[in-house]
């Protein structure tokens, strides 16, 4: 199939950026998305022009490093799907395909369509652990964990950290990333004696990065592990809990 | 290449550092009498960590914890995605949690038996001790793992295991897992014992009087190239399964920081054993980037099979039972399709290469899951392998509820990588490897699950307790200066390096010389192994070599993101380690493992070892690039599983 792609150029964190048009001819249904940009470099570095940046990995759905807006919207068309995983066959010959990076100030164009997702990192630095050094643990089956909390625990760890989710926001918020690393640790009885104050550490330091959240549910649109917004209730639930006083004395705030 | 002559004392350059003692007494002995360094000193030594996918987190962190200094680099944006996180099956111990047998001992057997006799018993051992330690730390840490409904963990077997000792988190234990050392290390990044570099690229080891004192890194985001100095360094890389460009592998895992390290007095060990992973999804064009793995516990279901007659070409569903070969089936009676991963891979190998292969090019065999669908039901199935499943259609647009799946074999893991004793130490004091990076305990053939539990075992547990031995040596020293020669020289010769890729100024991409030589690789040093096509392999690949150094372009500049400079060191690299893989391969006359040389098999086409002459690890010293490596040998010998024919007929 023949396409036209408007790419977002930039060269760098400074530089100014700019759509620029490119035909993708001969393209094949079977390729991925991210192989028909390979295609597509393998043709501009012949005619002498810089290969378009865009970051990838395991190229299965799982490392989150991919993922840019396809025609508006993030990871593209397809449901649970990141871009990786999204197959040329979702689109029909002759179509215009506008490829954007994430847009949000707290993280910056690198490159092309490469973003600086380092903020997410000083979220889980903040908090997103429980406190065990190596050697310290007692027997993995000393503690029992009925099942359903440790599917929901995993439910919320399936998260990619590929920052759809906030691209996907009109307020550029990071709450569903950060309640699905917290609700992964605090739903779990091992997360519990840090649960309070994990809120606190996570939230406080989401909120100095990136925008509030409304309730517009987009970002469970767009995450490509369909993480529930439920997440993001139950991380609103502990945050509120953690400031009562009664929870400081317990040793839980 | 000259015929060496087989001894069975070891290099001297290969000192393993063996304790003595009963198998079960070693590693305890070992950790007592090494030299340790007491908890108010730590704080006084650098340690450097390159990676950290499972084994370079978990070694960061724990050495944080214990107080060290710990300098933690990865070409990633985070140290959340290595490529570890796309390890799906699971990971072994030897709880024996289903109370079916299961011992350190029956782990420890199962491992050496696995690995073909070529890996070293105590190494082996000592992994099986300590692998229900991982499980036990993983699950504090909040790993997920899967769990019955009475809230205690489920096991299941995997890959052919006579015993359930799997434990896994959905189809996402390597994520998990990965996360759970994640979360560990960003707690030190955190507390400040750990620095953390993200999008940061090791260039090269910094070697003086013979020990590492460093690394040169490059900024992949500025481009700036800088110099870090520490008493030890640690590389924790990862395998080089995309030396044959398609792989399971992600598309960034590359030899460069092993390959320097070798470059710089490394022995390399066993380079030619690697393990091609029998159920991939088949290349579908070729444009394709890289090869899907399907989950090996797929085969505990699925049923494979081609059509008896080759020139078959209708639909799947529409060939009747009678016209079917369920050739692992009538092959090897007793495993079926539960043989290892090698026989499985060479059994279709065998039939693709005779033009049996289905699907449109050719290139596949079904594996089908009607008769489990009939017997256990569409909602089992489901539960069981939804993920793959779906996995499955998105990327084949074929739905294999209904029409069976087709596999092809890929490359998937490097049992070969950099020679460590058993301290992990490689044979440049001061420079350790660990997890898929370093040689140690998979010999010839990896088992399912067994990686990540390797990777896990060196970071959390072996490294933290083998590195004071060396340290304790270098207490209130400082480590060597960044200004020193040795520092500004490495420095300036990466930079040369940098320059030289950007000036040649040629006419071909970074990926058409990395296509090229996948090519080569995988045909002459893949499945199947002879001397006339390894021979020809070695002088395809000098040639090509010669043509990226003349005709390779690299557009834009050093200063900024570049990825196809990124990408050309690491192909040059290849283009380095290619070679020695089929000299390695060449050298080793038997067939043992993933390693299989069309002289050496027995009539019916099975793998015929050599234990009088090649009962070794070979282990490969650099000279320049010109000249072929020397090779040093250390004897294996088994002291409680004796060598016997693997057999699954
Ligand atoms: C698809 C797939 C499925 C698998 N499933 C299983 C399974 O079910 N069970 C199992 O046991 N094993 C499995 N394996 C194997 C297992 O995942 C790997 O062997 C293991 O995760 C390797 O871990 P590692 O820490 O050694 O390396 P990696 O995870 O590869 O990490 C390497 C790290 O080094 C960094 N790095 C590399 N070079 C440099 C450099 N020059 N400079 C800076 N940083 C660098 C990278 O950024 C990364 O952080 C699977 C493998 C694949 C491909
Ligand atoms: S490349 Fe890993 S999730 Fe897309």
């Amino acid at each position: 199939m023949d396409l036209t792609l408007k790419v977002w150029r930039q060269a760098g964190p400074d530089a100014e950026g700019g759509f620029k048009t490119y035909e993708a001819n001969g393209v094949s249904p079977e390729a991925s998305f991210l192989e028909m940009l390979d295609q597509v470099n393998e043709k501009l570095n012949e005619a002498g022009e810089e290969p378009i940046a865009f970051d990838h990995d395991c190229r299965e759905g799982i490392c989150g490093m991919c993922g840019v807006m396809i025609n508006g919207h993030p990871h593209g068309p397809q449901d649970g799907t990141a871009t990786c995983q999204l197959h040329m066959r979702k689109f029909s010959d002759g179509d215009s395909i506008v490829i954007e990076p994430w847009r949000s100030t707290a993280m910056p164009v690198v490159r092309d369509l490469i973003v600086d997702r380092s903020p997410f990192d000083r979220i889980v630095e903040a908090g997103g652990f429980i406190t065990i050094n190596t050697g310290a643990a007692p027997d993995a089956n000393m503690t029992r964990i009925p099942k359903e909390a440790a599917d929901s625990a995993m439910d919320a760890a399936s998260c990619i950290g590929c920052a759809a989710c906030v691209a996907a926001c009109p307020n550029s918020a990071a709450n569903l990333f950060t309640a699905a690393k917290m609700q992964h640790l605090n739903l779990l009885p091992q997360g519990q004696p840090e649960r309070y104050t994990r809120a606190v550490a996570m939230v406080e330091t989401m909120e100095a990065y990136f925008g509030s959240c409304t309730n517009h549910g987009e970002c469970e649109a767009a995450c490509p592990k369909n993480i529930s917004i439920d997440f993001i209730a139950m991380m609103n639930r502990d945050y509120v809990k953690a400031q009562f006083k009664n929870f400081a004395r317990a040793g839980q705030a | 290449m000259e015929e060496a002559a087989v001894t069975d004392t070891a290099s001297p350059k290969l000192d393993a550092r063996i304790p003595d003692g009963p198998i079960q007494d070693r590693w305890d002995n070992h950790k007592f009498d090494v030299n340790l360094v007491n908890p108010a000193n730590k704080r006084k030594y650098e340690i450097i960590v390159v990676g950290t996918g499972l084994a370079g987190a978990s070694a960061a962190a724990t050495f944080g914890e214990l107080g060290y200094n710990v300098k933690a680099f990865t070409y990633h944006d985070s140290a959340r995605r290595a490529h570890s996180i796309a390890a799906q099956g699971g990971i072994n111990a030897a709880k024996n949690y289903p109370n079916d047998g299961d011992s350190i001992y029956r782990l420890f057997y199962d491992t050496v038996k696995g690995g073909d006799f070529r890996a070293r018993e105590s190494n082996v051992y000592r992994l099986a001790q300590v692998s229900n330690a991982i499980i036990d730390q993983t699950t504090a840490q909040g790993v997920p793992f899967a769990r019955e409904y009475g809230g205690l963990l489920d096991n299941r077997s995997f890959g052919g295991a006579q015993v359930s000792r799997t434990f896994y988190a959905r189809g996402q234990t390597g994520q998990q897992l990965l996360l759970g050392a994640y979360h560990a290390l960003s707690r030190q990044v955190a507390a400040g014992t750990v620095e953390l570099h993200t999008r940061s690229e090791m260039l090269d080891v910094v070697v003086k009087d013979g020990r590492a004192v460093g690394i040169v890194v490059r900024d992949l985001v500025t481009g700036e190239v800088a110099s870090h100095s520490a008493h030890a360094v640690v590389l924790a890389t990862g395998g080089y399964s995309n030396v044959f460009f398609l792989s399971t592998n992600a598309m960034a895992c590359n030899a460069t920081a092993v390959w320097r390290a070798h470059r710089k007095g490394a022995l390399f060990a066993n380079p030619c054993f690697t393990q091609i992973h029998p159920t991939c999804i088949p290349a579908s064009d070729e444009f394709q980037s890289k090869l899907t793995l399907m989950s090996e516990s797929l085969r505990n279901d699925g049923r494979i099979w081609v059509p008896l007659d080759p020139d078959d070409r209708r639909p799947a569903n529409d060939i009747p039972e009678d016209e079917r070969d369920y050739y692992l089936e009538r092959q090897y009676p007793a495993f079926g399709n539960l043989v290892p991963r090698d026989v499985a891979s060479r059994a279709a190998m065998r039939i693709i290469d005779q033009g049996g292969g289905v699907g449109p090019l050719r290139n596949g065999v079904y594996l089908d899951f009607a008769s489990a669908i009939e017997r256990l039901g569409k909602n089992t199935i489901e539960e069981r392998y939804g993920n793959l499943f779906e996995m499955y259609e998105r990327i084949t647009d074929e739905d294999p509820y209904e029409v069976p799946m087709r596999i092809y074999p890929a490359p998937h893991y490097t049992m070969g990588g950099l020679w460590v004793d058993y301290n992990l130490m490689t044979t440049v004091p001061g420079l350790y490897a660990v997890g898929e990076a370093n040689f140690s305990d998979h010999g010839a053939n990896r088992l399912g699950a067994s990686a990540l539990m390797q990777g896990l075992a060196d970071g959390y547990f072996v490294l933290p307790a083998t590195i004071g031995d060396y340290l304790s040596d270098w207490l209130n020293t400082e480590p060597v200066s960044t200004e020193d020669d040795v520092f500004v020289d490495a420095v300036a010769a990466v930079n040369e390096r940098t320059e030289q890729f950007l000036a040649i100024g040629g006419t071909r991409s970074v990926d058409h010389f990395h296509r090229e030589l996948g090519k080569i690789m995988i045909e002459n040093c893949g499945l199947a192994r002879s001397r006339e096509g390894l021979e020809k392999a070695i002088s395809e690949i000098k040639a090509l070599r010669a043509e990226f150094w003349s005709d390779l372009r690299v557009l834009g500049t050093a200063e900024n993101l570049n990825q196809s400079l990124e990408r050309a060191g690491r192909v040059a690299d290849f283009l380095e380690l290619a070679e020695l893989m089929c000299l390695d391969a060449l050298d080793r006359e038997e067939s043992c493992g993933g390693h299989f040389r069309v002289e050496h098999q027995t009539e019916d086409g099975e793998a015929r070892r050599d234990d009088e002459n090649f009962s070794h690890v070979s282990a490969w010293e650099w000279i320049d690039v010109d000249t072929p490596q020397e090779l040093h040998r250390e004897p294996l010998t088994f002291e409680y599983v004796p060598p016997s024919q693997r057999s699954y007929k």
